[in-house]
């Protein structure tokens, strides 16, 4: 082992780049603590990147879950102001149906009332109105404040704003051990999965931020942390069908959420609970398959005739409170542990439970306990300090040439907010298309590259969109993997990353490939195993 | 309207056939919804490639009895050498200019730079006789400013493996350049429509004659000669250097020639070819076609002797699949199809997919059947038939071009 060297040493080391992980480190840069983020793979890899995207009112936890409820809309209301490129604010309807009770929607209302969630019982028709796309056999509407947020831009920002404010952010870097000084962890071993070296990081708190996998990372020190692995599978459409998230009024159950964003939209969920094992290559079944639709289909009947573009599912970090089956009356609610109180474990603690909603308080939490800890004593700004990329209305730069086309500047801009201005477009090469169906340029892809820590083509993609539209990448990829193999030198292998990432587009494909899916799967495997002679 | 034989289908399969029968004096009309899988051509046509090993095919006529039994070549017997043979012949005469011969494979170059074993190139296309062979020593990859279907990274990787010494240079040309000034407009065939003005090809080879000298080989995107091959043949003539055109990715420009090139071979034979109509029904009597009726012209319908399905793979709409079945859309045909969606497809997406064999049932005329009774008068030739995995056999062009012209042979019987 190398000995310790100034620049292995941090105030705090946080382990995951899932949002929670990269809100932590956000925030104790802004505190100014020496922040280390570690994440094995990419960020928003696990449940973060593999959920609705849904910005909950918290209706939805209302009646079963008061405490998660109003953590949900405090914490929808902050992000509609800290983070609103990432945010879209179009409303949400609790429906009921026939075969639904009535009576429920009184009890739902006021609950969300009691939680601060603003909701307002609409007539069917005005909801219909509002809503073309919804079942038009509903007989009652509840509007409240849901909305959409896309966790990879959101998990971006945070990573962004903490990388300014001087936190060192490493992905591909594995945490294979937890270092230890009798009952005190002061440091973690880190595996690089790129350049396959080990290293050692020290610092006088490690938080494991882990998500599901935060079990496993507890387990080498020996503390238990009691995850609860629950699967939920969910189905993205080739268009937006509805522009309001459309919601079941009942007791929170199978597939009864349909969410808008972007250019798509997403029906979910299953839940079922998986083996450990299973977290790190989940599959979608048939059968998932068919229930989401079918329960879809009752939320806005068009699903049934709206072409499938993929399904993914994700696992839920839940902390396990009791042995309930389903996983669905676990609290959502977060889970602090101070692991030297707790464990008698000094210099560990780990942040769980929670949710996508709820990452900015978690982080708060988290990063409180490391003042604490550390003796530092600064307040938490996140819930008023926007997120690069929230800052500004405008783009102003000088970098980017006067006739560049409207659609092309509003999309950049959409997605990356005022930091477009970082995205090169000084000439029609930079303002190059690479990926039609949502609009990726030559100089959004360098600026991924060169400022969003992208080392393969499955990155660029949770950074640009690149290939999440209707052709799944049939031929963007092939043109970003070129984009990339020069951007990146020779040490990045090209072919096999576009290989591994058509493989990561099958996944999803796969268990919905049958009608256009099919046909448009048929063309990509024939560009590139027939034309184009990939094995 | 009334015709001896209508074929379904504007594509490889369905023009051979057309033409087929137009040269032996049959009145035949072509219904074609648009594009065909040529438009996606590798710039080769495949007869038999590869091995299920995947190891790669030398003799393709000797393999065949190797491949499953349901393939189309089984049908064939032993006219299949006579067909193959046929189609080198034949193809020439309606103007398509290829290189090659099915006792001996060849090597076409990928999009990827890489060799994959082929039957017949289109004549501009670059090729090898061995993996040995390489382009030369000092090689230059030329390409244009943004054309991202032609990646060079990825072309010169690929080179290099060979054994040439590779370089990179962009032909920073205004007539080229002048394409992004719409961001979608960069692609293959856009290029070409630039080169088809003389003076734009003028300019091109003034300056491959001052960048490519002192090397062995310059490569070039196979993006010239939209409507005339002879523009690849100039430009080979007139630079200096020897020039090796390497396919894009799709479009093709050479596919989309070629489907012209049939389509007007076949008009100019008498035929009728009815562009952008797509084919929704079909009255059958006792599995005898008696009408078809199409998109645009409603109820008045076509009818013929003769039918010939040629409508394509999933790909082309030939095939629908729905969630747990698969069928042949305009007269149900029989289908061979797996009934669990869960056997369709391999987990990995470059391996065999079982899908790929999925395709209509024909007796071994090629009789489409129905219940398991070959029609009277409906016929299936190329992609639509079930049995073969083109993609990973490399058997596409050589099943679409051999059953059409059987299909030919048995409606002329």
């Amino acid at each position: 082992m190398k000995p310790i060297r100034k620049e292995n040493e941090f105030d705090v080391i946080i382990v995951g780049g899932g949002i929670t992980g990269v809100g932590t480190a956000r925030d104790c840069a802004l505190r100014g603590l020496k922040v280390l983020l570690l994440e094995r793979f990419d960020f928003a890899t696990g449940a973060t990147g593999r959920n609705h995207g849904l910005l909950h009112s918290g209706a939805r936890y209302a009646v079963t879950d008061a405490e998660s409820a109003s953590e949900c809309i405090k914490e929808n209301m902050i992000l509609r102001r800290v983070a609103h490129h990432c945010v879209e604010e179009h409303d949400g309807l609790f429906i009921s149906l026939p075969e639904d009770d009535i009576n429920y929607q009184k009890t739902f209302v006021e609950a969300c009332l009691e939680a601060g969630i603003r909701a307002d019982v609409i007539d069917p028709r005005e909801a219909r109105r509002l809503e073309p796309s919804v079942n038009p056999t509903l007989i009652g509407a509840v509007r409240v404040p849901d909305g959409s947020i896309d966790p990879f831009r959101l998990s971006t920002a945070n990573v962004i704003d903490a990388r300014e404010h001087g936190a060192v952010v490493r992905t591909y870097s594995e945490v294979v051990g937890l270092i230890r000084d009798g009952q005190r962890v002061v440091g973690v071993t880190v595996f690089n999965h790129r350049t396959h070296q080990t290293e050692n990081f020290y610092a006088p708190l490690t938080i494991n931020a882990g998500g599901i996998w935060g079990h496993g990372i507890a387990a080498k020190v020996g503390v238990r942390v009691d995850m609860f692995p629950a699967k939920g599978s969910l189905l993205i459409f080739g268009h937006r069908v509805n522009n309001m998230v459309l919601n079941r009024c009942r007791k929170p159950a199978n597939a009864d959420i349909l969410v808008p964003g972007d250019t798509v939209c997403v029906i979910g969920t299953t839940s079922s609970r998986v083996p450990f094992e299973e977290c790190d290559n989940l599959s979608v079944t048939a059968d998932e398959v068919d229930l989401l639709l079918g329960e879809g289909m009752k939320l806005a009947p068009a699903l049934g005739t709206t072409r499938i573009l993929r399904a993914y599912a994700g696992v839920r970090p839940l902390v396990a409170v009791d042995n309930d089956p389903s996983g669905r009356n676990i609290s959502r609610g977060i889970v602090l542990m101070d692991h030297a109180a707790r464990d008698g474990v000094e210099g560990f603690a780990t942040i769980a439970g929670g949710k996508l909603m709820t990452y900015r308080l978690m982080a708060e939490w988290a990063t409180d306990l490391a003042c604490r800890k550390l003796g530092v004593d600064k307040k938490c700004v996140t819930m008023t300090e926007p997120l690069p990329g929230s800052r500004e209305e405008e783009v102003k730069s000088t970098a980017r040439h006067h006739d560049m086309k409207p659609h092309v500047e509003a999309t950049e801009f959409y997605r990356h907010g005022e930091r477009a201005s970082m995205i090169d477009a000084r000439n029609d090469l930079d303002t190059s298309l690479v990926c039609e169906c949502e609009g990726v340029t030559v100089g959004e892809i360098n600026y991924a590259v060169k400022e969003l820590h992208v080392h393969s083509l499955i990155d660029l993609r949770k950074r640009t969109r690149l290939g999440m539209g209707t052709c799944q990448a049939e031929m963007c990829a092939c043109r970003a993997a070129g984009i990339m193999g020069e951007a990146l030198g020779c040490e990045h292998n090209a072919q096999e990353d576009l290989r591994s990432f058509l493989n990561e587009r099958w996944k999803g494909v796969r268990p919905v490939a049958w009608g256009d899916t099919l046909r448009e799967t048929e063309y990509s495997q024939w560009v590139y195993n027939a034309v184009c002679g990939m094995e | 309207m009334k015709f001896d034989t209508i074929i379904i289908g504007g594509g490889l399969s369905g023009l051979s056939c057309a033409l087929r029968l137009q040269a032996a004096g049959r009145q035949c009309a072509v219904i074609s919804a648009g594009q065909s899988s040529l438009h996606f051509s590798s710039g080769s046509f495949d007869l038999l490639g590869l091995r299920a090993d995947k190891s790669e095919v030398e003799h393709p006529l000797d393999e065949v009895k190797h491949l499953g039994e349901m393939h189309p070549y089984h049908k064939l017997g032993d006219s299949l050498s006579h067909y193959a043979a046929l189609a080198e012949s034949l193809l020439p005469q309606w103007g398509i200019r290829v290189k090659g011969t099915s006792s001996q494979n060849h090597y076409r170059y990928t999009p990827m730079g890489t060799l994959r074993p082929t039957w017949l190139t289109f004549s501009e296309m670059a090729t090898a006789e061995s993996k040995t062979r390489k382009l030369g020593d000092k090689v230059l990859v030329a390409n244009f400013p943004g054309f991202l279907d032609f990646n060079t990274s990825f072309v010169i990787e690929a080179l290099r493996k060979q054994g040439s010494q590779c370089e990179v240079t962009l032909l920073d040309m205004e007539s080229v350049n002048r394409l992004r000034v719409s961001s979608t407009e960069m692609r293959a065939s856009n290029i070409a429509k630039v080169f088809e003005s003389p003076e734009a090809l003028r300019e091109l080879i003034e300056r491959l004659n001052h960048v490519a000298a002192g090397y062995d080989c310059v490569v070039l995107p196979a993006v010239f000669g939209f409507s005339d091959a002879d523009l690849a043949a100039q430009i080979e003539k007139e630079v200096h250097t020897k020039v090796a055109f390497m396919p894009t990715m799709p479009p093709s420009v050479a596919g989309i020639r070629t489907q012209k090139q049939l389509r007007t071979q076949f008009e100019r034979m008498g035929g009728t070819f009815i562009l952008g109509d797509e084919v929704v029904k079909a009255d059958i009597e006792n599995g005898k076609v008696k009408k078809i009726y199409t998109q645009n012209h409603g109820d008045m319908g076509f009818t013929a002797e003769n039918y010939v399905l040629a409508t394509g793979h999933f790909m082309s709409g030939g095939l629908v699949a729905g969630t747990q079945s698969v069928c042949e859309p305009i007269f149900g045909s029989d289908v061979y199809y797996l009934g669990n969606r869960d056997e369709w497809f391999d987990k990995d997406f470059f391996r065999s997919q079982n899908y790929s064999t999925f395709g209509v049932q024909t007796d071994s005329h090629f009789k489409v059947l129905f219940g398991g009774q070959p029609s009277a008068n409906l016929y299936a030739a190329g992609s639509v038939l079930c049995g073969a995995d083109a993609m990973h056999e490399l058997c596409a062009a050589g099943v679409s071009l051999l059953t059409a012209l059987s299909v030919a042979d048995e409606i002329l019987k």
